[in-house]
């Protein structure tokens, strides 16, 4: 179970809003996570990564806490462990397919099975520069997994993806969210986007 | 400070401060049997201290551009800062680097007053190029003089090239 509750300011062009989210995630749970651009989507997640902390607030995993700004305890990105998928996929420029995966992970045999759920076999020697949009956001989604994480934070994973990418993809996903065991957050912009495959939502906007 | 304090006044603080008779130098001397002044070791820890700026000035501005999403990544995949900056930000300012490591080398190749301050202008220990070069011109011999600059002039001139040809290499048309 993922129990947040936080504050953060945010900067907008009608002046300071505030980012108030109170909520839990059940473990296993997939949530669609939708709400007006600006509202603060991106920096939720970021929060909950370790990435950005915010003003007040509370966070606990399994009822360990990550974060609890009252008694300023705070736990790095890289104790959290957490899977995320960045909205503008910050693959490393400096490396291959491959060994974006290897950075990641050591098993070589997880390594070619999420080389193959991604369909990105024939490409492992390929830097991000030439890759597709897509294959570059499937990247970014098989980098995340590898490292087999408790929570996966995906900032609009699909939006690259052509919709036979896109079902094709996700069917793979589900399986290994289920395997896995993961408890899935994913950003859209889009509401329609996710039916079927989230089991609950959460609508974010700030306030002022 | 290096950047904008005249060499000369960089090179006599550093005189003052590392002379043998008080102070860091005495110390220097005591200790660990270190001379910095009139030495080679002294000339090349002055030239580190005068050229560092323009060593540190490129690097940092290159890494301030590249995406925080980059570092962030790797943390979130529980690499360290150190590794993060070794594996991901240091290989993808590698041109930034490389124009650095050159202009920085160039720089120093060329330092006059620091190291005319601090090392003086002793014979097979402490004279360098741009001193020689002048060494020669106040004694009349112009010939020298020629023939070390012509050799500055083109360690200096191929550098910059190399420089220009790699950046140019590894940069992106607008149109790609």
């Amino acid at each position: 179970m993922i129990s947040i509750n936080v504050e953060k300011r945010l900067k907008a062009y009608s002046g300071q809003q505030w980012l108030k989210i109170s909520h839990e995630f059940a473990d296993g749970s997939i949530t669609k996570i939708y709400g007006p651009s600006g509202a603060g989507k991106t920096t939720f997640l970021k929060i909950i990564a370790g990435l950005i902390t915010p003003e007040k607030g509370i966070i606990t995993v399994d009822g360990n806490a990550w974060l609890d700004t009252s008694s300023k305890q705070n736990l790095l990105p890289q104790k959290r462990m957490v899977g995320f998928v960045f909205q503008n996929y910050a693959l490393f420029p400096n490396m291959t397919v491959q060994q974006h995966l290897e950075y990641a992970s050591n098993d070589a045999q997880w390594i070619r099975r999420l080389l193959k759920v991604g369909k990105l076999e024939t490409l492992t020697t390929h830097k991000p520069e030439h890759l597709s949009g897509g294959q570059q956001q499937r990247l970014a989604i098989l980098r995340a997994i590898a490292i087999k994480p408790k929570l996966l934070l995906m900032d609009e994973p699909f939006s690259a993806l052509d919709q036979k990418m896109k079902s094709a993809l996700i069917k793979e996903l589900k399986l290994l969210f289920a395997e896995l065991k993961m408890t899935v957050l994913i950003v859209t912009h889009n509401p329609q986007e996710l039916h079927g495959i989230a089991d609950s939502e959460l609508m974010i906007d700030s306030e002022e | 400070m290096p950047l904008v304090l005249p060499p000369s006044v960089l090179g006599f603080y550093l005189l003052v401060a590392f002379s043998p008779q008080h102070g860091v130098g005495k110390w220097l001397l005591n200790t660990f049997n270190i001379q910095f002044v009139f030495s080679f070791q002294g000339l090349v820890l002055a030239s580190v201290i005068y050229s560092m700026p323009f060593m540190i000035g490129p690097i940092k501005s290159a890494l301030q551009q590249l995406p925080a999403s980059l570092a962030q990544a790797s943390y979130t995949l529980g690499k360290s800062e150190r590794e993060t900056f070794l594996r991901v930000l240091l290989p993808n300012i590698k041109p930034s680097l490389l124009t650095a490591i050159v202009l920085t080398f160039a720089h120093t190749l060329g330092e006059f007053g620091v190291v005319l301050m601090i090392g003086g202008n002793i014979p097979n220990v402490t004279r360098v190029a741009s001193i020689a070069v002048y060494d020669s011109v106040e004694n009349m011999d112009y010939g020298a003089a020629n023939i070390y600059s012509l050799i500055l002039f083109c360690i200096t001139f191929v550098m910059v090239i190399a420089v220009f040809v790699f950046n140019k290499a590894h940069a992106k048309s607008p149109l790609e």
